[in-house]
């Protein structure tokens, strides 16, 4: 959306904004088949770490198309992701450090 | 004095400074919201039994929210793509649906605790559901939040529109990338409270 930020437009950029369009249309149908997939896996009642592992997969990939896409992520300024990238880093501190001091976690049986 | 750099991106980071305070304040909703997560994995690695969440909440109803955030993200978006396309009316149109999404998410969202608060179920009764109330909750108030936002760029706000149309789209621009964060942050709540 960087690319757009000194908006509204004519001409050749509002053929580019109906581009966009498209796509936000096709990330939409995109998202509605990922969570029927979501809902469609839970009911077969997999065993736990194969049921968490699938449902974050599914979630991983459409919040990565709502960043992408509707967040407009896939063509952003640097100084953006360098932000995201500091956040991401503490937030895996943040989840890793206290669970790597528990001892009795499902995983670690 | 007027607020610099609304419109005109600045020479050293090729960003307005209110693209870079929104991206700033999403990355704080990340650690707030990590917080939170990181809490329920503490709590459920902890615990000797935990219940599937569709034996204790309304599956049905919560699909239903997810399309109904997903759609208003589209309209979201779709409204930003009316004002760079010059389409006021259009946007007003996409704004006020969005609105409503907002608006049907919490609606739905006010049955579903209800149906709980009137079976018993409340955030003191397990570890289940006082996760589960604090992180829909929390979730809930952004939604609250953003439509707040939403209903005064439908509204009063609007009028910037008038005299300054790019400060205005972008405006919008930095109300859509909370809301769609907002409509993020349910994608991860609704596999893990509801479905695992």
């Amino acid at each position: 959306m960087s690319d757009h930020t000194a908006a509204p437009m004519a001409g050749d950029h509002a053929v580019d904004i109906d581009k966009h369009v498209r796509i936000y249309i096709s990330v939409f149908v995109a998202l509605m088949v990922l969570t029927i997939v979501t809902v469609t896996v839970s009911r077969f009642h997999l065993p736990v770490p194969i049921a968490v592992t699938v449902a974050l997969l599914v979630a991983i990939i459409k919040g990565s198309l709502v960043a992408c896409y509707f967040m407009h992520l896939i063509s952003e300024k640097k100084l953006i992701y360098a932000v995201l990238g500091l956040t991401a880093a503490f937030f895996v501190v943040l989840l890793v450090v206290p669970v790597i001091t528990v001892h009795d976690g499902f995983w670690i049986h | 004095m007027d607020i610099p750099y609304t419109v005109e991106v600045r020479r050293d980071t090729g960003l307005t400074n209110g693209k870079i305070g929104i991206w700033l304040f999403l990355a704080s909703e990340v650690m707030l919201f990590g917080a939170l997560f990181a809490s329920y994995i503490l709590i459920r690695t902890g615990a000797p039994t935990w219940p599937r969440g569709d034996t204790m909440l309304n599956v049905p109803l919560a699909t239903v929210n997810t399309i109904v955030l997903i759609s208003s993200s589209v309209t979201m978006v779709m409204a930003w793509a009316s004002l760079m396309r010059n389409r006021f009316g259009t946007f007003r149109i996409y704004m006020g649906l969005t609105i409503l999404c907002g608006l049907g998410f919490l609606v739905i969202k006010y049955f579903e605790y209800s149906a709980h608060f009137h079976e018993g179920a409340i955030p003191s009764t397990n570890n289940f559901l006082a996760i589960y109330f604090t992180l829909t909750g929390l979730h809930g108030l952004h939604v609250l939040g953003g439509m707040a936002v939403n209903a005064y760029f439908w509204g009063p706000g609007a009028k910037l529109w008038k005299t300054n149309p790019t400060w205005f789209t972008n405006r919008v621009e930095h109300a859509g990338l909370f809301w769609h964060f907002v409509d993020l942050v349910w994608i991860f709540l609704f596999p893990t409270l509801y479905l695992l």
